[in-house]
């Protein structure tokens, strides 16, 4: 059974506690946005066999919605984190790493 | 030894005929030679999509100049790996459309292959189980026969006398009746698979098991090739008609498609005498249940929530449905399970597949089938084959085109249809 540790209350929650979120990280496209973008938004996911970011809510426990980096070809969970990050923090980089040493982030530090 | 020859046409006289040679001389059903250095059309995935759209080319358009490649083995992945439902009871019209031509297809399937799929058209009912269901298949019920889709709603009563064993009053979820497919059924997957490859081989078509593709080569956002484990492949025109790696395949020719990957579960118990002779779907408690011919019980439950390329699911899951069956069904409470896995399927957005061409010419798709895709193999293949030798869709793949999520037509069949589909 799939167990993700609650990066806000800290309880190593089972499967049947947590709720999915799907793709963690994206970006939304306000009114601005074009409409490629807005399909881009809503629909086009990412959907990597391997490394995957994604969104989880601890629905039967503290309530809170944290990202949890895991990998989809192995089901091997390399962290959580809290919501309020635009990126996998370093530690859970280097977790990736220990795996799959060739694995690079889509995301350049600097944003 | 088998021989590598083509099987001839099987008949009661064949089998007479190799009863005297001590059915030593059949020939192969089909033929496993290695690839050319280019076909016309190649197709990607040999399971039963890529496989009927392959025989329909063949058939309705006369292109046989194919190469079906598979990287596993023929039929190994999705299309060994469901329960075998068939049915068209959907709600909105380009789902009953294509999903009906499906199952009148599968109807004529095995003397149109000339082998025996053993389609049963045993019935199917769908389990009405809170007042929401109720007016949701009835409306359902009045949708199908606009569509001319023959479905009926029926009364608890009438649902006992289909299906004596189960359990009216359960203590969760009463039935307040049924949405009841007298047409639907199942058919022997494997055997699907294995007659359009029999079918396709005796055109000439090539079926290329154990090739991975590596590479999409592509030169003016035309395709020219798939670079393969096999070597090169050149192609005029590409189908990519694989369940649970169509992003893989996608991002390999450089675009991305609205879909993620989820594993889905059955499982079988062991064979018991003949007990239920329709078969029964219960989408409030994720429970699907049908009796095979072999006499077991073939179980089917709902999708995890969360990406996943493992072909193997969640454990939770497994207890839900069957917590929900034995719920309705009392006496299958201490059976036991013999074998259980797990499918990848490709999920999108509307729960309705994508039938359509993509950002790169000649270059066609055909995904998304959800847990829906065995009852479609035959309509879906006739529709790609429409799609892929006439560039453009033809009346059943008209809806499914990739444009409908950017522009918001969505065939919207998830609530009407829930998980199990």
């Amino acid at each position: 059974m799939l167990i993700l540790t609650c990066p806000y209350c800290g309880v190593a929650a089972e499967e049947t506690e947590l709720q999915p979120g799907g793709e963690a990280h994206l970006k939304r496209v306000g009114p601005e946005g074009s409409d490629d973008e807005l399909e881009g938004y809503l629909f086009a996911r990412k959907n990597p066999k391997g490394v995957h970011f994604e969104r989880w809510r601890h629905a039967y426990g503290c309530g809170k919605w944290f990202l949890a980096a895991r990998d989809t070809a192995t089901l091997q969970v390399y962290g959580t984190y809290k919501a309020q990050t635009t990126h996998p923090p370093a530690d859970v980089v280097s977790e990736i790493r220990k795996s799959r040493p060739d694995w690079q982030p889509d995301w350049t530090q600097a944003e | 030894m088998p021989t590598a020859t083509p099987s001839g046409r099987y008949s009661v006289f064949a089998i007479a005929r190799q009863a005297l040679r001590q059915h030593q001389n059949w020939g192969r059903a089909w033929v496993s030679p290695e690839p050319r250095e280019r076909y016309k059309v190649v197709i990607v995935g040999a399971g039963g999509h890529g496989l009927a759209t392959a025989y329909y080319l063949g058939k309705n358009f006369g292109i046989t100049d194919i190469a079906v490649i598979e990287k596993g083995w023929l039929g190994g992945g999705n299309t060994g790996r469901n329960t075998t439902i068939i049915r068209s009871n959907y709600l909105q019209d380009p789902s009953a459309a294509i999903y009906d031509k499906s199952l009148k297809l599968y109807e004529t399937l095995s003397q149109d292959l000339n082998y025996n799929v053993m389609f049963s058209p045993r019935g199917l009912i769908m389990l009405a189980q809170t007042e929401h269901e109720v007016r949701g298949y009835k409306r359902t019920v009045y949708a199908n026969n606009l569509q001319g889709v023959s479905t009926e709603w029926i009364e608890p009563a009438r649902l006992k006398e289909l299906v004596p064993i189960i359990n009216l009053d359960g203590p969760r979820y009463p039935v307040l009746g049924g949405l009841y497919q007298a047409r639907g059924g199942t058919a022997r997957h494997d055997a699907v698979a294995w007659g359009y490859a029999r079918a396709c081989s005796d055109m000439g078509m090539h079926i290329i098991q154990n090739c991975e593709v590596t590479g999409i080569e592509t030169d003016s956002g035309q395709v020219r090739a798939v670079n393969t484990s096999k070597g090169r492949i050149g192609c005029e025109k590409l189908a990519l008609v694989v369940a649970g790696h169509s992003s893989q395949l996608a991002e390999m020719a450089g675009f991305r498609l609205p879909i993620e990957s989820v594993a889905l579960q059955a499982l079988v118990s062991e064979p018991i005498k003949p007990c239920m002779d329709v078969v029964v779907m219960a989408n409030t408690v994720h429970g699907y249940l049908s009796q095979s011919d072999k006499g077991e019980m073939v179980v089917g439950g709902g999708t995890d929530g969360y990406n996943n390329f493992t072909q193997r699911g969640s454990w939770h899951h497994v207890e839900e449905t069957v917590r929900a069956l034995v719920e309705t069904f009392p006496m299958i409470s201490r059976l036991k399970m013999l074998r259980q896995w797990g499918g990848i399927v490709d999920m999108t957005g509307d729960r309705s597949p994508i039938l359509s061409g993509t950002p790169v010419g000649n270059l066609y798709v055909n995904c998304g089938w959800g847990t829906g895709g065995f009852k479609g193999i035959p309509g879906s293949g006739w529709a790609m084959a429409e799609l892929v030798a006439n560039g453009s869709p033809g009346p059943l793949a008209a809806d499914f085109g990739l444009g409908r999520f950017r522009e918001g037509r969505f065939i919207d069949e998830s609530v009407a249809a829930g998980v199990a589909h």
